[in-house]
C-alpha cells in the first residue's frame, strides 16, 4: 500500500494516545509532558469531544432509523469520520509535524466523539431481535468493510494531495 | 425539551472523549503487545454499558434525557469507531494481516456480545 520514506513509519499505530515521538505519552517515545501540558489537552480534547458527539446527535436527528431498517445515520457518520481521521493524521504528521493541539482536538477529540463503535453495536443487536438478521450482517459488514476503506481513502487523499502541494511548490 | 438533550449529548461528549484518551494512555503504557488493546478495550466496555442504557430506558427506568446523556454523549463518545478503523488500515500497512484481521473480528464479535449482554442485563432490571 505504501512504501517506506513517504513518512508511513512516523505514523503511529494507535492515534488517539501516540500524538509522536516529539511529545509522546508512551513510554520509550523520549520526555513525558509535563502535568500542565497534559492538563491543556485532556480539556482541549473534551471540547473537540463535545462538538464531535453533537455532530453525530444533530446527524442522528436529521437522518432518524426506522425500526427494522439499515441504520444510514451511524453508517454515514462512522465512514465519513474515518475518512477524515485518514486524512487527518497523514496531513497534520506529514505537513505540519510541530503542531501539538490538531491531533488530540480534531482526532482524539472531534473524531473519536464523532464516531461512535457502541451505537453500531448496540443497532446491529436491536436489528437481531427484532427478526432482521440479514440487514444486522450487511450493517456490520458494510460498516467495518466501509469503514477501513474510508481511512485508505482519506489517507490516500492526503498523500496524492501532499505530493501534489510539494510539486506546485518547485514549479511555480 | 430538543435544548436539554442537545445540552445532555454536549455534557456526555465533554466526559466521553477524555475518558477514552486517559483510559486508552493507561492501557496503552501498561502493555507493551502489539494489537491495540486500548481501544479494543473501550469499545468492549462502552457496548455493554450502551447495550445496558438501551434495556433499561426500553423498560422505562431511564428518562430521554438521562439517556442522551450517558448514551448518546457519554458512550457515543467514549467509543469510536475511527480509530478502530484506523489502527486495523495501520496494521494492513504493515503487513500484519492476521493481526489487523484479529483484530477487527475480535472487536466486532466482542463489541456485539457485549452489547447484547448488556441490552440483556438492562432489560432484566
Amino acid at each position: 500500500m505504501t512504501s517506506a520514506g513517504d513518512g508511513t513509519q512516523r505514523i503511529p499505530l494507535d492515534p488517539d494516545v501516540d500524538f509522536g515521538p516529539a511529545d509522546a505519552a508512551v513510554p520509550g517515545h523520549g520526555q513525558r509532558r509535563t502535568r500542565q501540558a497534559e492538563a491543556v489537552i485532556v480539556v482541549a480534547l473534551a471540547c473537540g469531544g463535545v462538538l464531535g458527539a453533537v455532530s453525530r446527535y444533530a446527524i442522528s436527528l436529521a437522518l432518524p432509523t426506522e425500526a427494522g431498517r439499515f441504520p444510514w445515520g451511524t453508517f454515514l457518520v462512522n465512514v465519513s469520520g474515518s475518512a477524515a481521521l485518514g486524512f487527518l493524521l497523514v496531513l497534520v504528521i506529514e505537513h505540519f509535524p510541530r503542531g501539538r493541539l490538531a491531533r488530540p482536538v480534531l482526532g482524539t477529540g472531534f473524531l473519536g466523539a464523532y464516531t461512535t463503535f457502541s451505537t453500531f453495536t448496540v443497532e446491529a443487536i436491536d436489528l437481531v431481535r427484532a427478526g432482521h438478521a440479514g440487514t444486522a450482517i450487511a450493517y456490520v459488514a458494510g460498516s467495518v468493510f466501509a469503514g477501513l476503506l474510508a481511512v485508505w481513502a482519506g489517507m490516500r487523499s492526503a498523500r496524492i494531495a501532499l505530493r501534489a502541494e510539494r510539486w506546485l511548490q518547485e514549479a511555480t | 425539551m430538543t435544548l436539554s438533550l442537545f445540552l445532555a449529548v454536549a455534557v456526555g461528549g465533554l466526559v466521553g472523549a477524555p475518558s477514552r484518551y486517559l483510559l486508552d494512555r493507561a492501557i496503552s503504557g501498561r502493555t507493551q503487545t502489539n494489537r491495540p488493546w486500548g481501544t479494543f478495550v473501550i469499545n468492549l466496555t462502552g457496548s455493554l454499558l450502551l447495550g445496558f442504557l438501551t434495556g433499561t430506558t426500553m423498560t422505562g427506568h431511564l428518562s430521554e434525557v438521562g439517556k442522551a446523556l450517558l448514551g448518546t454523549g457519554f458512550c457515543g463518545a467514549y467509543t469510536t469507531f475511527s480509530t478502530f478503523s484506523f489502527e486495523s488500515v495501520r496494521l494492513l500497512e504493515d503487513g500484519r494481516i492476521v493481526d489487523a484481521a484479529g483484530n477487527v473480528v475480535m472487536s466486532v464479535a466482542v463489541g456485539l456480545a457485549a452489547a447484547a449482554a448488556g441490552l440483556a442485563i438492562g432489560l432484566a432490571t
